[in-house]
């Protein structure tokens, strides 16, 4: 079934002819009309350009020499601005806004022949860790607990990319990371999901949360995949100051890399009080698998995780409501009438942002305040510097870092926490790595007694995207994980 | 560190975020409880630690200053929610 494929075996089906790029964009939107409506993963679907796209790609293919992406179906986060196609952050507030260009990344998947089927949903401005705060609606995850129908969350601010490459209404999807926002819905949906060193993916065109954090990334089944995805998605950019120039490697030859002395590193700190013997378990497992592919297993310290999260909700907030500053009611979006200026300012700021957007908004202005900045914004950025260290540190000794992704599995879209701290808490063992800017990536290796997908995490050192690719290609092939959701294409329970 | 409500007034003021009576209140208890827990970072001893700006993975470059881009007015106001003209419009700000 061509819903069921990877992207490597559906480049090489297209080369072969065994089916037309026609075929495999016409089966996935079908898939999306039967699905989509139940999962709301898609926001805006662009099933006509998509069947245009497609016969240029046939034509493409059939020239020779297509490049590597000609005629994948991919879902786009609809964070990145994409020309003419309306992009909306998941807010009221770009409901109506339609970018007059592309984003360098959605611009680089086009040049590799990628074939868009549409913009994903997320977290209104990527601010959330469970697809709740959309303005789009909620995305629900495709997995379900065994005899349970309950809706449970896919995760977030990635939410609908992560649920529509679990479901197969995409063959792969883009996501963006601030702080787990690629890896922790990618764990919660059972797929791959990488986040690239910070600088590896251009930001131009990917509308801004937190500029010193944010990362586009591959969301994925396999970690080849993501592997393909990411040589696509990378490379210098002189449009993101922050872009590298650093070349950009095979990450899909590190995917056949052997791991004979590579050194793992365990970080004693990530075995939070309260983890729960499940995840313990599957952590457990996980050292065992790399140990077996030759690994040697060793004990780290990284002194300042418990810091990181807090620190986090400093910074990602400060950097907010400093970028989110440009949505006046002016130049683009909606605007809400008032009678002066700022009355005007005020309507359109209050009714366009949801709760979770203001709430994030008022905590950065608060921290950035004078009076405040020194003891919040500047302290955080101090310690921000130490939680770096602790990673330079640790790869000083070792070579990759493994860690649980997330501390549960998918939760109920009922069952949200009301303490926004609580909900924050997802975050914990994604947030560290955003921080210190280091590349890390969320395999699926196993599902738990409720049945659902459970990941693990990968953390390489700045810009060794490919020894995480290969210790994730290890992982992958030592558990085994081919459960797929019951909520899936061609398999409606 | 608690917040007051004349603090939260401010800065919902200072990010025109425009809160009711009731949604000031909702949002100095909510901040209030985000900052109790913030509180953690006081154990962190930061002297003489210098401040992380950005991420220093790129280093900033330096280019011809030439024109690169331009003449888009029609792009730049496609998205107004209001205009006349190649104009954006706002509120009468003058009397």
């Amino acid at each position: 079934m061509l819903t069921n494929l990877s992207i490597s075996a559906a480049a090489n089906g297209l080369r072969r002819g065994d089916f037309t790029a026609v075929e495999l964009i016409d089966a996935h939107l079908s898939a999306i009309e039967t699905l989509n409506p139940k999962l709301n993963a898609y926001i805006t679907v662009t099933a006509e350009e998509a069947r245009a796209a497609a016969v240029q790609a046939d034509q493409t293919l059939s020239a020779g020499d297509a490049p590597i992406l000609t005629g994948i179906p991919l879902g786009i986060k609809d964070l990145f601005c994409t020309k003419g196609v309306k992009t909306t952050a998941a807010s009221r507030i770009l409901d109506n806004f339609v970018p007059p260009y592309e984003s360098t990344v959605t611009s680089k998947l086009l040049e590799s022949g990628a074939v868009f089927l549409g913009k994903t949903n997320l977290d209104e401005f990527a601010m959330g860790s469970a697809n709740l705060t959309s303005h789009a609606g909620p995305v629900e995850n495709p997995w379900h607990r065994t005899n349970d129908s309950a809706a449970l969350v896919p995760g977030g601010s990635s939410g609908g990319s992560a649920a529509a490459v679990a479901a197969g209404i995409a063959m792969g999807a883009t996501g963006t990371d601030t702080g787990g926002s690629i890896r922790q819905p990618a764990a919660y949906c059972g797929i791959v999901g990488l986040k690239p060193t910070y600088g590896r993916c251009s930001r131009w065109g990917t509308i801004a949360f937190a500029s010193s954090l944010d990362q586009a990334g591959p969301m994925t089944r396999t970690v080849e995949d993501a592997a393909i995805m990411l040589g696509a998605m990378a490379g210098f950019d002189p449009k993101d100051s922050t872009c590298s120039d650093q070349a950009v490697p095979d990450f899909r030859a590190a995917t056949k890399r052997s791991l004979k002395g590579l050194r793992v590193g365990i970080p004693a700190e990530y075995r939070a009080e309260g983890m729960s013997a499940e995840i313990q378990a599957v952590w457990q497992q996980g050292i065992d698998w790399l140990r077996d592919a030759g690994c040697e297993i060793v004990d780290v310290s990284l002194p300042h995780t418990k810091y990181g999260l807090a620190t986090y909700y400093i910074i990602a907030p400060a950097e907010c409501s400093s970028n989110l500053a440009r949505y006046d009611g002016v130049r683009f979006g909606e605007r809400v009438a008032g009678k002066s200026l700022d009355e005007m300012y005020e309507n359109t700021r209050h009714d366009g942002f949801g709760e979770e957007v203001r709430r994030r908004i008022l905590m950065g202005t608060y921290v950035l305040s004078a009076g405040y900045y020194d003891a919040y914004y500047l302290k955080a950025q101090k310690i921000r510097t130490l939680i770096r260290r602790d990673f330079t540190n640790a790869f000083e000794n070792v070579d990759v870092l493994l860690t649980p992704t997330a501390p549960t599995a998918a939760f109920g879209q009922n069952e949200k926490p009301s303490d926004p701290v609580q909900m924050y808490l997802n975050d914990i063992f994604t947030v560290p790595a955003s921080m210190a800017g280091v590349p890390a990536m969320s395999v699926p290796v196993s599902l738990d007694s409720q049945g659902l997908p459970l990941g693990l995490q990968l953390i390489g050192r700045h810009f060794d995207e490919e020894t995480v690719i290969a210790a994730g290609a290890a992982l992958e092939k030592a558990a085994a994980f081919t459960a797929r959701p019951n909520l899936r294409a061609g398999a409606v329970a | 560190m608690s917040l007051d409500l004349a603090t939260t007034r401010r800065i919902a003021k200072l990010a025109r975020i425009g809160l009711n009576d009731q949604e000031l209140e909702a949002a100095q208890a909510e901040l209030g409880g985000i900052l109790g827990w913030i509180e953690i970072l006081n154990e962190v001893d930061v002297e003489g630690v210098p401040p992380m700006v950005g991420t220093d993975m790129a280093s900033l470059r330096q280019r011809e200053d030439v024109v690169t881009d331009g003449d888009r007015a029609a792009d730049i106001l496609s998205n107004a929610p209001d205009r006349v003209g190649p104009f954006f419009t706002v509120p009468k700000v003058v009397e």
